[in-house]
């Protein structure tokens, strides 16, 4: 277990080093110029190049690389050029923003998707089944950006003007502050998110039930006179959970840039908003420490999704 | 060298009589090519017509749109500061005159809807057929060759899927700047590797096929192979997968364009219509700004949806045949049970 755990992590942390190479490789070839861009439209050649040697820029490229490689391993992402905050700082004041967003959105796809797909794989051509697949082409056809919108509309700005505010229209509020609050501000992003991701897990869990239900333990669960609930929960999900386990993992970086959208629209000062403003900034340390972030926790969640084969299946031998 | 084009499974679909009975019918048996089949089944689909038409019907207005933009008398990016907007500068709603309501800038929705529609087509078929071009080559590569070159291909898929692609979408295009040409290219970089993986596994069991080692035998080339006996039965992977990559390609579009990372203002794209509509919450006072370019957007990419489903299931008659042999093996029990 130890050792599959520790093979697991340094092959996590080779892709990390790869894509933190890449990033960087990628960043200096780059044509456009950012101690141009601070310094501004109309800054002269020499102001460029006194931003340049502020910022460290002018060194050899090898250079660079070593001392934001050894920045890395002591925790040091290198300063923000827009605001010159440590790049570290201002990813983790802004993560619990985004890791309420992600945690709340993943736990209403399971829930919306699941029983969507259980409804509809207990009996497959009613019309729950029709509705269950309604949902889903709706679901995969809709962009996170229209959903999002709609949302608002419907749930904020319809219900406002009928004099019943109940949702906010953007912002957010940390947990620790209020509980209430934060909960209220963060329904329709949560929706947002766990709307369109929950099309995929409907789709998987049909699809996969419909299969299992045919299988001959099943029949011999039912001829022993256990209910049709149990047999569907207890016998039939037992088998459904490790490919919706799998997808949760293959989702988790598309579920990321579901929210960086939901970010930007209900205002959310989240990373995702974070790393569009520094996209538009030019704001080179800040990107790279958003996607080497954002790398992690797909490198993290694989991880954990191995571990999880190993509980939930015990046909899974961890070696 | 004889090779089976059609299935012999296709002919006992009951949509088509088996050459047995149309003999017997004295009947002529005429030959149909694997896609005449498939068309006939898709015909025989409503949904599959349905969103065949919606699709055709955007293509022929994406086309069609200078001429409908001449028609109204309003172009794609002029602004009508007088007859689009109110005296205190707020977009007018649907009339006559602009027939979906007009933008922020007093610019005619409709015509830029149209404008939207070609823009998107456009990007989604260029971005589609790239993508399934370079997922094409590399999974037949990695799949027919296998070993370290597998290796090393399908570590290239496997990273690329495991990516955020939108935030390395917007990054990457932070580096070179946003355009048509950046928004194509980051769609086909984040769009191949599925296709790639569906073709490597096709692959790994076509070069075990027995036609496969007879083009070896006399001395054809890896390249020949694949070209030759590899490539026409992929087909059918290839053109689901097309199919399914239209709509991810126009919302990734959108997304882009929505996040101002796309292709940029004037030029009208259903994204960054959009981006209008929720900048300062337009859509308070301006409901067909949100509402017309999101229901342009879902439609199409519904119809391109329905469409994929209808064409793998008449191109891969399999789920009928399933249906078909649970009702022998009922028929069969219930005999053992007389």
């Amino acid at each position: 277990m130890i050792r599959f755990l520790s093979r697991r992590i340094l092959s996590g942390v080779l892709t990390l080093f790869a894509i933190s190479g890449v990033m960087f490789l990628l960043f200096y070839v780059a044509p456009n110029d950012p101690a141009a861009t601070i310094a501004g439209p109309q800054a002269t050649n020499d102001q460029i190049d006194q931003v340049r040697a502020r910022l460290g820029l002018d060194m050899p490229i090898l250079e660079r690389y070593w001392l934001f490689i050894t920045g890395l391993f002591q925790g040091d992402l290198g300063y923000s050029y827009f605001n010159k905050e440590p790049v570290l700082d201002s990813l983790v004041r802004r993560l619990p923003a985004t890791a309420s967003l992600a945690l709340g959105g993943l736990v209403v796809a399971l829930a919306l998707g699941v029983t969507i797909g259980i409804g509809a794989a207990r009996k497959p051509g009613s019309w729950r089944d029709k509705l269950g697949t309604t949902f889903v082409l709706t679901g995969l056809s809709v962009p996170t950006f229209v959903a999002g919108l709609i949302l608002l509309y419907v749930f904020f700005y319809l219900l406002t003007v009928m004099g019943l505010t109940f949702f906010p229209a953007a912002g957010y509020v940390p947990f620790t502050e209020n509980p209430f609050e934060w909960a209220r501000h963060l329904i329709l992003p949560w929706i947002t998110v766990g709307f369109v991701a929950a099309a995929t897990y409907a789709r998987l869990v049909r699809s996969q039930l419909v299969s299992v239900m045919g299988e001959d333990y099943i029949r011999t669960a039912r001829s022993k006179g256990i209910r049709e609930g149990r047999v569907v929960y207890r016998h039939g999900m037992r088998n459904v959970l490790t490919p919706v386990v799998t997808q949760i993992s293959l989702d988790f970086a598309v579920l990321m840039g579901g929210l960086v959208v939901t970010e930007r629209i209900f205002g959310i000062n989240g990373i995702g908003r974070l790393a569009i403003d520094s996209v538009n900034r030019g704001d080179q340390p800040v990107i790279i420490g958003a996607m080497l972030l954002a790398s992690l926790f797909v490198v993290i969640a694989s991880i954990l999704v191995d571990l999880a084969y190993a509980m939930l299946d015990s046909r899974v031998r961890v070696k | 060298m004889p090779e089976p084009t059609v299935d012999p499974v296709v002919n006992e679909t009951p949509d088509e009589p088996n050459a047995a009975q149309v003999a017997r019918s004295g009947n002529e048996v005429a030959a149909r090519s694997p896609f005449q089949l498939v068309w006939t089944r898709l015909r025989r689909d409503p949904t599959a017509m349905v969103s065949a038409s919606v699709i055709l019907l955007v293509i022929i207005a994406a086309i069609a749109a200078p001429l409908i933009a001449a028609w109204v008398g309003h172009g794609p990016d002029e602004q009508f500061r007088k007859e689009g907007l109110t005296p205190s500068g707020l977009p007018t709603g649907p009339n006559e005159e602009f027939l979906l309501g007009a933008d922020n800038l007093g610019r005619d929705l409709f015509v830029r809807l149209i404008y939207g529609a070609q823009l998107s087509l456009i990007v989604a078929f260029v971005a589609t057929v790239g993508a399934l071009g370079i997922g094409t080559l590399v999974g037949m590569t990695a799949g027919f060759m296998r070993g370290k070159v597998d290796t090393v291909l399908t570590w290239l898929m496997d990273t690329t899927l495991s990516l955020p692609q939108l935030l390395f979408a917007i990054s990457l295009v932070s580096l070179v700047g946003p355009s048509f040409g950046t928004t194509v290219i980051v769609i086909i970089l984040f769009s191949w590797a599925p296709i790639a993986r569906v073709v490597r596994g096709q692959t790994l069991s076509i070069r075990e096929r027995e036609f496969v080692e007879a083009a070896r035998s006399l001395g054809a080339s890896n390249w020949r192979i694949m070209r030759v006996d590899v490539l026409p039965n992929l087909v059918v992977p290839i053109l689901v997968y097309g199919t399914l990559l239209i709509p991810q390609a126009i919302v990734f579009e959108a997304t882009l364009s929505f996040l101002g990372l796309g292709v940029l203002p004037p030029t009208a794209t259903w994204g960054n219509m959009l981006a209008a509509a929720s900048t300062g919450s337009m859509y308070t006072i301006a409901w067909w700004m949100l509402v017309f370019p999101s229901a342009a957007l879902l439609s199409v990419t519904l119809a391109f949806n329905l469409l994929g489903d209808s064409v793998r299931d008449a191109l891969d008659p399999r789920q009928t045949l399933f249906a078909k042999k649970r009702r022998v093996k009922k028929l069969k029990t219930k005999e053992i049970a007389k």
